[in-house]
C-alpha cells in the first residue's frame, strides 16, 4: 500500500485584527500536525467546534496554505504559498462541505455545477463535458434529466449528492469530505453514507472524513484521529480507538456521545421508578 | 390526570398551492414528572405541533384539535390574556438555536428579569437575586459577571443554559425542549442535556423532549412518540420501542443507526420501509 497524502508538523495560524487601540492577535489553530494515509483508506478527523479540524481540511484540499510545514501528494511536496495550483493537482483532491443548502449556488443549474471544474481545469469538449455531467448524475443515485434543474428543486440528501458529483468530476484521487453527513436527516445520512462507501469501492477513493459524530466514524472510518485545540491527541486505527482509547480526551468524547442501548435504557428507567417512588 | 393532552391535533399552512398540512391527526398526552420523546426527521410536524400548543405559529397556520386541555382547562377556548397566563409561566419552551434565540441587543440579567417581572412581578433587586440564583442552578460559571453579558460575549452551551433558565424562571409545570442541544457539540450536549434530566426530577416536571437523535430519546425519555409526514406512526415506553418496536417505520429508523450497522452497509428508510407506506 503506497501512502498518498502526508502531512508534517502543519502548522496554521489566523491574524484576529484587534479592536480601537488594540493590536492584531495571532490565533494557531493547528499546531504541528503529522499524519499519513495511505491509498483506498478512510482517515477520520475527529473533534469539536474550534479543534481545528475543518482548517486542517481546508489546508488538505490546497485551499489555504499552512504557515510552516510539508504537504505531500503522492509522495511530492505541495507548497501553494510558491507554486500555483496546477489543473493537475486540483483533480487529486477535492472537497464535498457540510451543508448542500450553502455550498450550492442557487442560480447555477446543475448541469453547470457539475462541468465548471471541467471547463476550468480540463479542454474537455461541451458534448463530452455534458455526457460526463449525465452519467455522474446517474452514479450518484440521480437522473440524467436533472441536468437542467435548480438547486432548491432538490431535497437536502439530493444536494449533497449533488455536491459529491461535483467534488468527483475530475476523477479526483483524494476526497475531503467536511461533516458530509451532519446537515441531514437519520434515513438520508445512511443512503448518502452507503453511496459513498460504494463510489469508494469503485473509484479506488482515499477519504479524510471530517466528523463530530463518532457512531457515524464507527461505521465509516479506518482511522481515526482525534483532535483537541489544534492538536492530535490520538491517532490509531478504528478498532483500537474504540475498543481501548488512551487519552482522556477520547475517553470523554465517547462517554458523552448518546448510544442506543438497551441495556442502558434499563438501568435508566429503573433509575427514575426508584426515583419518583420514594418521592 | 394528564398535565397536557392533545386529541386530534391537525394544523394546516396557507400556501401558493393551496393548504399544506404539516400535523395531520395527532395525539399528544404527557403527565406529571414524565419525559415524552417525539421523534422524527424533518417535516414530520413534531416541532409545528408544540409550536401549536405555545400558539406560536404565525397566522397563516391553521389549528384544529378535538381537545386541547392543560390541566383539565381547554386551550381552545381560552382568551388571549388567559393563554399568556399560562404560557411561558406554567408551560415554557426552550428552542434548538440558542444564540438566535436570545436577543442581541439586551444584556442576558435583562433578558430572564423581563420574564420574572412579567410572570412573577420580581423587580430591582428582588429580580435581581433569583436572577443570579436561577443562573447559578443552570451552572453558569461566574454568574455574577455573566448577568452582565451579551449573548455574543457566550458560546453556545452558555447561551443554552441561560435559555434553560428564563424557560425554568416559574418553575414551569411542563417544560417543551425543541432540539436542546442539535447545535451543540456532543460533550456540551451531554451536559445540557444532564442538566435538563437534572431539573426535571428536581422540579418534577413533565417534558417534551423533541428531537431527532434516536440516542437523544435513548438517554432521556419515558415515552417515545414517533412522528412521519406529520402523522403519529407509533407510541411506546422507551425500552419496548429500542426492544421491540412495532412499526415498519420505526424499525427502519433504528436500522439506520450507524451504530446498528450490520456488515458494511447501512439499512435505509426507503430499504425496509417504502412498501408500507
Amino acid at each position: 500500500m503506497s501512502v498518498i497524502l502526508e502531512g508534517r508538523n502543519l502548522t496554521r495560524d489566523y491574524v484576529v485584527s484587534g479592536g480601537f487601540l488594540r493590536g492584531a492577535k495571532t490565533v494557531r489553530a493547528l499546531h504541528g500536525i503529522s499524519f499519513a494515509l495511505e491509498q483506498g483508506k478512510t482517515l477520520a478527523i475527529v473533534g469539536e467546534s474550534g479543534c481545528g479540524k475543518s482548517t486542517l481540511a481546508r489546508i488538505l484540499t490546497l485551499i489555504d496554505p499552512a504557515n510552516t510545514g510539508e504537504l505531500l501528494i503522492e509522495g511530492k511536496p505541495i507548497d501553494i504559498r510558491e507554486q500555483k495550483v496546477t489543473p493537475e493537482l486540483r483533480a487529486k483532491v477535492q472537497i464535498v462541505f457540510q451543508n448542500p443548502y450553502s455550498s450550492l449556488n442557487p442560480r447555477q443549474k446543475v448541469g453547470d455545477v457539475l462541468t465548471e471544474p471541467l471547463i476550468i481545469n480540463t479542454d474537455v469538449p461541451a458534448a463530452e463535458r455534458r455526457e460526463r455531467a449525465e452519467a455522474m448524475l446517474q452514479k450518484v443515485g440521480l437522473e440524467r434529466q436533472h441536468y437542467n434543474r435548480y438547486p432548491h428543486m432538490f431535497s437536502g440528501g439530493q444536494r449533497q449528492r449533488i455536491a459529491i458529483a461535483r467534488a468527483l468530476m475530475l476523477n479526483p484521487k483524494i476526497l475531503v469530505l467536511d461533516e458530509p453527513v451532519s446537515a441531514l436527516d437519520l434515513s438520508v445520512q445512511a443512503q448518502v453514507l452507503n453511496l459513498l462507501k460504494d463510489l469508494q469501492d469503485e473509484f479506488d477513493l482515499t477519504y479524510v472524513f471530517v466528523s463530530h459524530d463518532l457512531s457515524v466514524v464507527r461505521y465509516f472510518a479506518d482511522e481515526v484521529m482525534v483532535m483537541n485545540a489544534g492538536e492530535v491527541v490520538e491517532h490509531a486505527s478504528r478498532d483500537a480507538i474504540f475498543a481501548n482509547p488512551q487519552h482522556e480526551y477520547t475517553r470523554t468524547l465517547l462517554a458523552a456521545t448518546p448510544i442506543a442501548d438497551v441495556e442502558k435504557i434499563r438501568e435508566r428507567v429503573e433509575r427514575r421508578k426508584a426515583l419518583f417512588e420514594k418521592a | 390526570m394528564a398535565l397536557l393532552k392533545i386529541r386530534n391535533l391537525t394544523v394546516e399552512f396557507d400556501t401558493a398551492q393551496g393548504p399544506f398540512r404539516a400535523v395531520d391527526g395527532i395525539d399528544v398526552e404527557v403527565e406529571e414528572r414524565e419525559v415524552l420523546a417525539i421523534v422524527g426527521e424533518s417535516g414530520s410536524g413534531k416541532s409545528v405541533s408544540m409550536l401549536a400548543v405555545m400558539g406560536l405559529l404565525p397566522p397563516t397556520a391553521t389549528i384544529t384539535a378535538d381537545e386541547m386541555t392543560y390541566d383539565g382547562r381547554d386551550m381552545l377556548k381560552m382568551s388571549g390574556r388567559e393563554r399568556r397566563q399560562i404560557i411561558g409561566r406554567e408551560i415554557s419552551m426552550i428552542f434548538q438555536e440558542p444564540i438566535s434565540s436570545l436577543n442581541p441587543s439586551f444584556t442576558c440579567g435583562y433578558q430572564i428579569e423581563e420574564v420574572l417581572e412579567r410572570h412573577l412581578g420580581l423587580k430591582g433587586k428582588a429580580a435581581r437575586k433569583r436572577a443570579l440564583e436561577l443562573f447559578e442552578s443552570v451552572g453558569i460559571p461566574d454568574p455574577a459577571r455573566r448577568l452582565k453579558s451579551y449573548p455574543h460575549q457566550l458560546s453556545g452551551g452558555q447561551c443554552q443554559r441561560v435559555m434553560i433558565a428564563m424557560a425554568i424562571a416559574c418553575k414551569p409545570r411542563l417544560l417543551i425542549a425543541d432540539e436542546p442541544t442539535t447545535a451543540l457539540d456532543v460533550t456540551i450536549q451531554k451536559q445540557i442535556l444532564d442538566l435538563l434530566m437534572k431539573l426535571q426530577e428536581e422540579y418534577g416536571m413533565g417534558l417534551i423532549m423533541i428531537t431527532h437523535d434516536m440516542g437523544v430519546v435513548a438517554e432521556t425519555a419515558d415515552r417515545v412518540s414517533v412522528q412521519y409526514k406529520g402523522r403519529k406512526m407509533e407510541e411506546a415506553d422507551v425500552l419496548s420501542l429500542f426492544e421491540n418496536p412495532q412499526h415498519p417505520y420505526t424499525r427502519a429508523l433504528l436500522a439506520a443507526l450507524p451504530e446498528n450497522a450490520t456488515g458494511d452497509r447501512l439499512l435505509t428508510v426507503a430499504d425496509g420501509w417504502e412498501g408500507v407506506q
